[in-house]
């Protein structure tokens, strides 16, 4: 393993090692989206009912929370584990050891990864035991929607750190509440069409609404949705880079202001 | 005192043994309107302790904080083991460590975790064996299972001095190693620290309010009043020079304008 690998891994393995230890936070992870998914099967069973195709009002509903479920669990991976640096009081320490910046960054996304497989792969089973919602049934290119979901947690929990490190603690709530901000633009559960016309350019600046677009495409025409994948791909890279400049910059403000050494406070 | 030991065990120093282990070069910190350090020059030499002695908001962990990159000076220079800070920061920390009672290690995880993550962070060669040689040599073996938060004050502070020394650092900043410790626990660390740089030639910068221990541990002192040297020397030069039994008596005289120093012949 490189240097910049065991490095990397040691951030993980901190991590790691304190849900091994805590059930609470474990638990946690597939609380929420369990608890949405009931709420929306639920919802989507009693919709089901009333209108003609039962199949196709449950797969817009539950494809819907699932995939949404994806960005939220990847945002909050990101950010509440560097939350968790915070709130130990370590923040010092980790900055004076030779892990680079990015290498944290790679730590905490690598932590979202493991946080969203046991937050939603719960959620998943039982939307498909419960409502007998196969998500996998999108076929291969699901893995192209939750590709793009994961990326857009990623580029929002880097500006959420970004903010914590310019404002401190202070703006820690935003670690769960930002993304919930963007549900109404991001067309999870209707279509861009459907918002305002001066709503909808915002709405389709977010990688969030071609996703969904797309996956509405295949459930209810059957096509694969290319020019929104590639929407949606161009987005998050254009986000991305937005992120990671002002992650930087916000990193060495901190530096400059003595940020880092009461970050908490 | 024990025999030989192994808390520097395995070093192989990895720089010419004539270079100044820390050589900072007019080094100024403002924030906006306050001068928190102020032009400050000083050469740590393998092998030697210089003490920073001074009152509170004398500039004490503002030149720490420096040194470790944790800040971004305004103006000057600092080479630690011969690289440059503001350019290879990153080279000179993984030779370096670090320790505060104000910096926490992670309290949830035990003491083994948390030297493994420190470990894997500086990239420890034979990290297993190298954690139980210091939890041998600092009384740690019956606590390593234990969550660091579970701890006494004084293990607490053998174990943030495990941390600090698992890598066995060239370099070694303490910002009040023995603060808040029984007489008994902070000899303890002294002895520790005496003998770590007896067998590695480790350069170490120590903060503290506490004379005895200055004057136990450190070669040179260097005295800090609102950012700047005032005056610095041995502990003996220093008591000569203001006509003193002890350091606390030179530390009140400098802090109180009480009397100056005799001239230097």
């Amino acid at each position: 393993m490189t240097a910049a690998l065991r490095r990397v891994w040691g951030l993980m393995y901190r991590h790691l090692a304190l849900y091994r230890r805590s059930w609470p936070r474990l638990l946690e992870l597939a609380y929420w989206p369990v608890l949405q998914m009931c709420i929306w099967g639920f919802t989507a069973t009693f919709l089901a009912q009333r209108m003609g195709d039962a199949a196709i009002a449950a797969g817009l509903l539950l494809g819907g929370v699932l995939l949404w479920e994806v960005a939220l669990r990847s945002q909050m991976g990101v950010a509440i584990s560097f939350l968790e640096e915070l709130w130990s009081r370590n923040l010092g320490h980790v900055f004076v050891s030779p892990l680079r910046p990015w290498e944290m960054v790679a730590a905490l996304i690598g932590m979202s990864v493991i946080r969203l497989v046991i937050g939603v792969a719960p959620a998943i089973a039982l939307a498909w035991a419960l409502y007998a919602f196969n998500l996998f049934a999108l076929g291969p290119v699901l893995v192209l929607f939750f590709a793009n979901l994961m990326v857009m947690g990623w580029w929002v929990a880097l500006g959420v750190v970004a903010l914590i490190l310019r404002h401190g603690a202070g703006a820690e709530a935003l670690a769960w509440s930002v993304l919930f901000g963007l549900t109404p633009i991001s067309a999870v559960f209707y279509p861009v069409a459907v918002l305002p016309v001066w709503v909808q350019p915002l709405a389709l600046a977010l990688p969030a609404a071609h996703v969904f677009e797309g996956m509405r495409a295949i459930l209810l025409h059957g096509t694969l949705p290319w020019p929104h994948l590639a929407a949606a791909i161009g987005l998050n890279a254009a986000w991305m880079g937005a992120a990671i400049l002002v992650f930087a910059r916000q990193f060495r403000a901190a530096r400059e202001r003595g940020a880092l050494l009461n970050v908490g406070e | 005192m024990r025999g030989r030991s192994s808390l520097g065990a395995g070093r192989v120093r990895a720089y010419a043994p004539r270079m100044d282990a820390i050589r900072v070069h007019d080094l100024t910190k403002r924030y906006r309107e306050t001068l928190a350090v102020d032009a400050i020059s000083f050469a740590v030499a393998p092998g030697q302790t210089v003490g920073l002695l001074g009152g509170n908001g004398a500039g004490k962990t503002t030149t720490i904080a420096l040194l470790l990159g944790l800040l971004i000076p305004t103006a000057g220079s600092i080479h630690v083991l011969g690289h440059d800070m503001a350019r290879d920061r990153f080279a000179a920390l993984a030779r370096m460590n670090f320790s505060s009672p104000y910096v926490a290690l992670p309290a949830r995880i035990s003491v083994r975790e948390n030297l493994r993550v420190y470990g894997h962070l500086y990239n420890v060669p034979r990290l297993e064996a190298r954690i139980g040689e210091l939890a041998a040599e600092l009384d740690l073996t019956e606590f390593l299972d234990r969550p660091a938060g579970q701890l006494s004050a004084g293990q607490k502070t053998r174990v943030a001095l495990a941390k600090s020394l698992i890598n066995r650092p060239d370099v070694l900043l303490l910002d009040e190693p023995t603060a808040s410790l029984d007489p008994d626990s902070a000899d303890l660390v002294r002895g520790w620290l005496e003998r770590y740089r007896a067998e590695s030639g480790c350069a170490i910068l120590l903060a503290s309010h506490n004379m005895a221990e200055v004057e136990r541990l450190c070669t040179q002192v260097l005295m800090l009043k609102k950012g700047r040297i005032v005056d610095r020397g041995s502990p003996d030069e220093l008591l000569a020079r203001y006509g003193r039994e002890d350091l606390e008596e030179v530390f009140l005289d400098i802090a109180r304008n009480r009397r100056q120093a005799e001239p230097v012949a």
